[in-house]
């Protein structure tokens, strides 16, 4: 699925500098915990978060995340951000709920990059 | 032979700078030219590590030393010491307060994150003095 599609599934506007729409993403992962992306790393994956600090870009950088959305309405911190345009990583705001976020892009066929 | 050895100071409780030294290490890397996949295991099992330095310990640094089969990464710390490692390795264990939660970490999963991204994994620690783990990766 291209980011573009995941932005109308979820009514996200662009909060970075630039937004890839272009971009394959074929996973989604939605926590607040780091250390649960962490352990748990795909690849072309999404981030849904409502974690606001720059430790979200710095999980981005380490895992070759290119996209994240902020999910209930909150944005990044104003480092996070700076941290992300310096980065390239495309970031994305909704007003939805983490929940909804998610069963949206389930509902439109994302799964969690496992099988089964 | 050591084709690279360099270290890595790392602060407690500065979390503007936390994840710094991962990031630098993984782009040094990069420019080595080291296969991606040990890389994007040793960049999460780095950060881990970092991240415990700054949450856990009293300050440490991270050690990364390249050599042509291996990858050792290093953490030391002088601090509080873990005084029952099979418990601190329990997926889920944690001592981070509710702040280091709120900051996203504290999910008691990095210990065990770190051992299964290196291909070895040692750890020893005293208490009231400080960690010490390595972590190797085969090139
Ligand atoms: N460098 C360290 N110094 C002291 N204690 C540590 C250190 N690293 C880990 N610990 C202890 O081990 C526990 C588990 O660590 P970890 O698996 O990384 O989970 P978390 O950091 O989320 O608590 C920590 O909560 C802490 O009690
Ligand atoms: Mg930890």
């Amino acid at each position: 699925m291209k980011l573009g599609q995941i932005m109308k599934l979820l009514d996200a506007r662009a909060i970075s500098d630039t937004v890839d729409e272009e971009l394959e993403i074929q996973c989604a992962c939605a926590s607040d915990m780091m250390s649960d992306v962490l352990a748990f790393p795909k690849e072309h994956m999404i981030l849904l978060t409502g974690l606001v600090n720059p430790q979200v870009m710095r999980t981005c950088d380490m895992l070759d995340i290119r996209a994240v959305v902020f999910t209930r309405g909150k944005l990044p911190s104003a480092e996070a951000l700076r941290m992300a345009n310096e980065e390239g990583i495309s970031v994305l705001a909704t007003e939805n709920t983490q929940y909804i976020a998610s069963g949206k892009l389930y509902a439109g066929g994302m799964d969690n990059g496992t099988k089964g | 032979m050591s084709i690279l050895k360099e270290e890595f100071p790392v602060e407690a409780m500065d979390f503007v700078t936390a994840g710094e030294a991962s990031a630098q290490i993984k782009r040094l890397l990069k420019k080595l030219g080291v296969d991606a996949g040990v890389i994007r295991r040793l960049s999460i099992a780095c950060y881990e590590a970092e991240i415990n330095l700054v949450i856990h310990s009293d300050g440490g640094k991270l050690v990364l030393e390249v050599d042509s089969n291996e990858v050792t990464l290093i953490s030391e710390d002088v601090g509080p010491g873990i005084p029952d490692i099979d418990l601190a390795m329990t997926e889920g264990y944690s001592t981070a307060s509710e702040d280091v939660r709120m900051m996203g970490f504290g999910a008691g999963m990095g210990l065990a994150n770190m051992a299964r991204n290196a291909d070895r994994f040692d750890i020893s620690s005293k208490v009231g003095e400080g960690t010490t783990i390595k972590m190797y990766f085969s090139l």
